[in-house]
């Protein structure tokens, strides 16, 4: 579900008007214009029922890892933790396979990450700020780009990586995402807000060149949406299942793939199962929970508005 | 216009950065040359990665698809490519695993998305509200998001195991017999369709409150102005305008549900994962396409039932497209 990532605005304005003076915020959280009534109770019982659906699970998992497995495997499910979850979650890094996924995991969501974040803020700038032929053509197909679900490429993808000698190596997954249409268009709407024409324009007064101005003007700027794009995109790498699945295999596998290994019926254990789902989502938690506002915001910059 | 302004100006001080000061009128055009070049081909050089990678990495492979699936290709003989014309398809309309692979796709897509965009919809309703801990219901309702495909499934397939799972004991509670969520069709169906509305209603539903919070405020004073309900300013203020919100994700949730493949093969729980249940009662699309490639190793077939997909694709959001425009328009 790769797809389901960062949104669109479906038509882009590019601007013409030069009296609106441009923001220049560092957050990207914008104050809400919209209505503000103030919560009543009942606001507040139901967004307490879904937050405790949408945590539950994460919190049972805990549970379950914390307990054995013939605690799991009774009715009525155990409901509070049990002493067991540095010993199941040690267990699950080594038995399952689980301390390898991770650091390939790591490896390959921060270099994924990286590199997007590097290659979308180069052509965000191009497409926001620098005037060549052919822009707008070139900025709608990026966004038409989104339309292409990567899953139907797969057989071809699959024999091209044989072919390389790339099948079961990291370099494989890494490649194909080393940056993304979603990442474009989202430093695009960024820096065409954030980063004022007059500075690209007083570095092009002192004689610098397009990547001197990049590097010293632009990326100042685009840092706070950087930082976001980083993490958004860490998430999704991170948790990329269908082409990882594909083309690695349990010998050399990335966090999801060897979760499937785990459901696959080799690891009987219950609580170890879940020791290593709940493992190979923390480092994921870590992140929402330091920097949950910052993603929070990033996402909702990203939506179409109106 | 400030090209040229630009250029204007380099020409009265071209001598900047260039890394050799340049001894006089030579070095002068040397520079001015070199300007000239980054002002017209740097802005290509800079969207160029995207293109290449998109090029070789999607555009490329979704071309070729097409070329394969009018092969026999094994997949341990990957360079062998035996021409067999339109034998594949022809195969795959008379496979009933197709047909069912196509109706499983549907139901659940439609169980998913469904219900997943209208619970995101009123989450985004609530979370508009002005209230206390907004920014920890907001990062509450993101979660399940980071939550990978595989994480989510493991924990989702205890929760719904048929003997000590959870949700037959919280059913037995209110006196409802236990359902075998995996091996009846409707409830297996039903289940992994639970786990994709669990992993997306909340990022949704920050987009819609996205959207919400750019509707001018006028809107709503004009609309209670005129005496409407909370309930109508919601239905004639809110939803039209968070209208291209709306038809967004649902293009989104679209392609992901012709797509959904994680969900369903970790449920099945290892050898019927592939085969989506023991009767296929909830292989999809994506779960066949990867049997006839991975499983039954003819990749000719796995690029065939690549191609139904992008087919069915193309026909649903042609049908969306359709319906939109036969539906009158409200003023």
């Amino acid at each position: 579900m790769t797809v389901n990532s960062l949104p669109v605005r479906t038509e882009i304005p590019v601007r013409t008007d030069t009296e609106t003076p441009p923001r220049r915020s560092r957050r990207l959280l914008r104050p809400g214009a919209g209505r503000q009534h103030h919560a009543g109770p009942l606001a507040y019982v139901l967004l307490a029922v879904m937050a405790i659906l949408s945590i539950f699970p994460l919190y049972w998992t805990m549970v379950a890892a914390s307990t054995d497995n013939t605690r799991v495997s009774q009715s009525p499910p155990p409901f509070l933790p049990g002493p067991n979850l540095f010993s199941n979650l040690a267990r699950a890094w080594d038995e399952a396979a689980m301390g390898k996924a991770m650091i390939n995991s790591t490896i390959v969501a921060g270099v994924i990450a990286l590199s997007t974040v590097m290659f979308a803020t180069l052509a965000g700038f191009a497409f926001a700020k620098l005037r060549f032929k052919g822009r707008n053509i070139l900025l709608m197909l990026v966004i038409g780009t989104m339309m292409v679900p990567p899953q139907l490429g797969v057989v071809p993808l699959f024999m091209m990586m044989s072919e390389l000698g790339l099948a079961q190596q990291l370099p494989a997954v890494i490649f194909p995402t080393l940056v993304s249409a979603v990442g474009v268009f989202f430093m695009r709407q960024y820096l065409s807000e954030a980063l004022p024409d007059e500075l690209v324009e007083a570095g092009r007064v002192d004689g610098a060149h397009s990547l001197r101005i990049f590097w010293s003007i632009v990326l100042p700027v685009a840092r706070p949406a950087m930082a976001v794009l980083f993490m958004i995109t860490f998430v999704h790498a991170w948790n990329d299942f269908f082409w990882p699945f594909v083309v690695l295999d349990m010998t050399n596998p990335t966090v999801p793939v060897a979760l499937t290994q785990l459901s696959a019926g080799y690891v009987r254990d219950q609580s170890l199962i879940m020791a290593g789902a709940l493992l190979g989502t923390l480092p994921l938690l870590a992140m929402f929970i330091v920097f949950g506002r910052q993603i929070v915001s990033g996402i909702m910059a990203g939506a179409v508005k109106g | 216009m400030a090209t040229s302004t630009t250029n204007a100006l380099v020409g009265e001080e071209p001598a900047g950065p260039s890394p050799k000061p340049g001894t006089g009128r030579s070095g002068q055009r040397r520079s001015a040359l070199l300007h000239r070049l980054d002002l017209k081909g740097a802005p290509y050089a800079f969207v160029a990665p995207f293109f290449v990678v998109f090029a070789a990495f999607s555009f490329y492979p979704l071309i070729y698809t097409a070329w394969i699936s009018l092969h026999g290709v094994e997949l341990a003989t990957l360079d062998v490519m035996q021409w067999v014309a339109l034998d594949n398809y022809v195969d795959l309309v008379n496979d009933s695993r197709f047909w069912n692979a196509l109706r499983n796709t549907i139901t659940i897509g439609v169980i998913s998305t469904v219900p997943q965009l209208l619970m995101a919809l009123g989450l985004a309703h609530l979370l508009n509200y002005r209230m206390r801990a907004s920014l920890f219901f907001r990062v509450a309702s993101l979660v399940p998001y980071a939550t990978s495909v595989g994480a989510a499934a493991l924990v989702f397939t205890m929760l719904f195991e048929r003997d000590f799972g959870m949700i037959n004991w919280a059913l037995g509670v209110v006196g409802i017999d236990p359902l075998d969520w995996e091996a009846d069709k409707w409830p297996a169906q039903a289940a992994i369709s639970t786990i994709v509305i669990w992993r997306w209603t909340g990022y949704n539903a920050l987009l819609y409150l996205a959207a919400m919070q750019a509707i001018p405020a006028e809107r709503y004073e004009a609309a209670s102005l005129d005496g409407a309900s909370r309930w109508k300013q919601f239905t004639h203020v809110t939803i039209p305008g968070i209208r291209s919100t709306v038809v967004f994700t649902i293009v989104l949730s679209t392609i992901g549900a012709t797509q959904l493949f994680g969900e369903p093969l970790i449920f099945g729980q290892g050898p019927n994962g592939v085969t989506g249940g023991a009767d296929n009662q909830y292989q999809t699309l994506g779960l066949l396409l990867y049997e006839e490639g991975w499983k039954n190793y003819q990749m000719g077939r796995a690029a065939t039932v690549a191609w139904a997909m992008f087919l069915l694709l193309v026909l649903v959001f042609a049908a969306q497209r359709l319906i939109r425009r036969l539906r009158p328009r409200t003023p």
